[in-house]
C-alpha cells in the first residue's frame, strides 16, 4: 500500500507511532518519518492510525498500483 | 443560441473531448491529472515526464531514505483515483510550438494540445566544473536515482563527508550522516546554514545545532575544487582559506535551477526565475499578457502573492505542488467566473538533528525578528518575521502545534511584534534584525529590452546577462 503524510499538516502528536510503529516514527521530540510503502499485513495498522490522526495528516491511496504506465 | 449557451455548450463540449497535455510526472503533474478527472474532465489526458519512474515523493529522499531506512523505490506517491491517461515516461519535452499547440518530445514524437500544464519543477545545480563533477563520490540530490547512489555510499561509511551548502537539503544530508556516526564537514558560503530560508538570527541557531552535533561548520567560505585520485574517486575539497578537507563522498547542495529550457523560444515569460503566471495558474507570455491556454503549477512557477504586495513568489514546497496544481486543473476546465486563485500561505518542514524545523509565510520578506515562545536554549521555540509592524512569516523548532496560530495571524495580516499567545514566553521579546543576505547582489539574471513600436509589432525580449 501507498502512504503520504502531510508533514505541514502533522503536528508530532504521535498518535500514528503508538497505533503503528513499524510504519511511522518520530526521530526527536516532534519529527515524524514514515514508510510510505508499508507491506500489506499493516494496512489495518495504518488505517487505524490515519483515522487517529487528530489532524487527518495521513493520506492512504485510494486505488493501489500504476494504470497502464507506459515507459518509452 | 444566445452567446452564453454557446460558450456553456463549449466547456461542456471541451470537458468531454478536449485534449489536456501535462509535461512533468511528479507531485505536481499528478496531483493535476487526479484534480482533472475529479472535475469531471474525460477528455484524453497525456502526461509526459522525462523520469522513467511513475511520480513519487521527493521529501523521504534527504531523509527516511539517506539514512537507509526505506529504500528509494518505496517513494511512491499514492493515488487518489484513476487517472486513465496515456503517460508518456522516459521521455523529455524538448519543445514548445504554440502556434501549432503541439509540444515536441525528445523521441521526435510531438503531442497536440488544447489545454497544457506546465509541471516541470527544478533540478538540483551541479558542481559547476564538469570534470570536478564527474568524479565518483560526487553527488546532488534531486531524484530517486541520486537518493539511492547516496545512500548507498553513505552505508559504505566513508571517512569524512563534505556537504557544499547548508541550505535546508544540505543541513538535512549533514544530519543523517552524524546519524549514521559518519564525519561530515559542512561548507557554506554564507554567515550560518539556512540564512537564505530563515535569516541570520534562527541561522546562529541552526549553526550551534549542528556544531552540538559534531558536525564541522565552516560558515564564510567556498569550496574552490575538488581533488580526485588516479582512480578518478573525489579524495579532498580544498576550500577558499586556502586550506583543505579529506572526504571520500561530496554532497554539492547548491539550491536548484528550474527546467525552464525546453521552452525556449515559445515566446512564454519562462526563464531563470521560472515561469510567470497570474494567482490562478495562467501562465503569462513574454510581454507579460496572459494567455488562455497554458497553466503551471509547483516548483516551477511564480505568480504573485497578495499577502506580499503582490510580488511574483516561486515557492519551492511541497503544499505549493499539491495546491496549485489543483488549482491550476480546475481553472483549466471552468471559466470565468467560476476560476479559483492559489491563495495559499505558503509553508515548509524541515527534520534535521532531531528537531522539527517549520515555518509559514515568507521569512526573507521580514526584516525583524522577535522569538514569542519557549527557549532558544532548548531548541523549542516559536518565532515571528515582521515587515513594516506587520506579521509576515514564523518559524518554530519543535513547536509545530504553535503554526496554525501564526499561520491565521499572517493571513489576516496582523501586527508585528504579534500578540503574545498566552503562556510560555520566553524572558526577552524584544524584535531584531532578522538578518538576511542583502538582496542588492548583482546577480546573473537576464535583461529584459524592449523591440518594435506599433501595437501588433510591440514585444519584449530576454538578454541574457553574463559575468
Ligand atoms: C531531497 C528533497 C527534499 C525535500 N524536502 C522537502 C521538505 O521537507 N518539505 C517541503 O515542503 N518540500 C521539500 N522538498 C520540495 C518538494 O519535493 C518539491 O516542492 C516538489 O517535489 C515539487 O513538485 P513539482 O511537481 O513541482 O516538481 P518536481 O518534483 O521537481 O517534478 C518535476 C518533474 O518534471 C520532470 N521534468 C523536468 N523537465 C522535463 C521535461 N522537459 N520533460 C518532461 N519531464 C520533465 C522532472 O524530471 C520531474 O520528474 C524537497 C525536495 C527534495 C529534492
Ligand atoms: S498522528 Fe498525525 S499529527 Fe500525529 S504524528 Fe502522526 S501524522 Fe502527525
Amino acid at each position: 500500500m501507498r502512504i503520504v503524510v502531510d508533514l505541514n499538516r502533522c503536528q508530532g502528536y504521535a498518535q500514528c507511532v503508538y497505533l503503528a510503529h513499524e510504519v511511522f516514527r518520530l526521530n526527536g521530540q516532534e519529527a515524524l518519518t514514515y514508510e510510505p510503502n508499508p507491506d500489506d499485513e499493516r494496512r489495518l495498522q495504518v488505517e487505524r492510525a490515519a483515522a487517529a490522526c487528530p489532524v487527518q495528516a495521513i493520506v492512504i491511496a485510494r486505488v493501489d498500483g500504476a494504470e497502464g504506465i507506459a515507459t518509452s | 443560441m444566445t452567446l452564453r449557451a454557446t460558450v456553456a455548450e463549449l466547456v461542456r463540449e471541451f470537458r468531454a473531448s478536449g485534449r489536456i497535455v501535462i509535461v512533468g510526472a511528479s507531485l505536481a503533474g499528478l496531483r493535476a491529472a487526479e484534480t482533472l478527472r475529479e472535475e469531471g474532465f474525460t477528455g484524453s489526458l497525456t502526461i509526459i515526464g522525462d523520469e522513467p519512474y511513475e511520480p513519487y515523493d521527493r521529501p523521504p529522499l534527504s531523509k527516511q531514505v539517506l539514512k537507509g531506512w526505506v529504500p528509494a523505490d518505496h517513494t511512491k506517491l499514492p493515488r487518489m483515483r484513476e487517472v486513465d491517461a496515456d503517460w508518456r515516461l522516459g521521455v523529455a519535452a524538448t519543445g514548445l510550438d504554440r502556434a501549432t499547440k503541439r509540444v515536441r518530445l525528445a523521441d521526435g514524437e510531438q503531442v497536440p494540445y488544447d489545454r497544457l500544464l506546465i509541471a516541470t519543477g527544478t533540478r538540483a545545480r551541479q558542481w559547476p566544473n564538469p570534470t570536478e563533477a564527474a568524479l565518483q563520490g560526487v553527488h546532488t540530490i534531486r531524484s530517486r536515482d541520486d537518493a539511492e547512489q547516496l545512500q548507498k555510499a553513505l552505508a559504505e561509511s566513508p571517512s569524512r563527508v563534505v556537504v557544499i551548502g547548508a541550505g535546508f537539503i544540505g543541513s538535512e544530508v549533514a544530519s543523517v550522516c552524524r546519524e549514521l556516526g559518519i564525519p561530515v564537514t559542512v561548507v557554506e558560503r554564507g554567515s550560518a546554514p539556512l540564512v537564505g530560508a530563515l535569516g541570520g538570527v534562527i541561522g546562529e541557531i541552526a549553526a550551534q545545532m549542528q556544531r552540538d552535533h559534531g558536525v564541522d561548520l565552516r560558515c564564510g567560505l567556498g569550496v574552490s575544487s575538488l581533488e580526485g585520485d588516479s582512480g578518478g574517486h573525489v579524495r579532498r575539497a580544498h576550500l577558499s582559506d586556502g586550506t583543505a578537507v579529506d572526504a571520500d563522498v561530496v554532497v554539492a547542495s547548491l539550491g536548484s535551477i528550474r527546467n525552464v529550457e525546453w521552452l525556449e523560444g515559445s515566446g512564454l515569460a519562462a526563464g531563470f526565475w521560472g515561469v510567470g503566471c497570474d494567482a490562478g495558474g495562467r501562465v503569462f507570455d513574454i510581454n507579460g499578457v496572459v494567455t488562455d491556454s497554458i497553466y503551471v503549477a509547483g516548483d516551477v512557477a511564480r505568480a504573485p502573492h497578495v499577502l506580499y504586495e503582490y510580488q511574483f513568489l516561486a515557492m519551492e514546497h511541497w503544499d505549493n505542488a499539491v495546491f496549485g496544481a489543483e488549482v491550476a486543473a480546475h481553472n483549466m476546465v471552468n471559466l470565468e467566473p467560476h476560476y479559483h486563485p492559489h491563495l495559499l500561505l505558503p509553508g515548509f518542514w524541515s527534520g534535521q538533528f532531531g528537531v522539527n524545523i517549520k515555518s509559514v509565510g515568507v521569512p526573507p520578506f521580514g526584516d525583524e525578528i522577535v522569538f514569542t515562545q519557549g527557549s532558544v536554549q532548548e531548541r523549542r521555540f516559536a518565532a515571528a518575521y515582521g515587515h513594516r509592524g506587520r506579521i509576515v512569516a514564523a518559524v518554530t523548532f519543535d513547536h509545530g502545534k504553535w503554526l496554525e496560530y501564526y499561520g491565521k495571524l499572517i493571513e489576516r495580516s496582523g501586527p508585528f511584534p504579534p500578540p503574545p499567545p498566552g503562556w510560555d514566553q520566553p524572558p526577552d521579546m524584544k524584535p531584531m534584525p532578522a538578518e538576511f543576505p542583502d538582496p542588492r547582489v548583482p546577480t546573473a539574471v537576464p535583461d529584459v529590452v524592449l523591440t518594435g513600436h506599433a501595437p501588433s509589432e510591440r514585444t519584449a525580449e530576454f538578454r541574457p546577462r553574463r559575468h
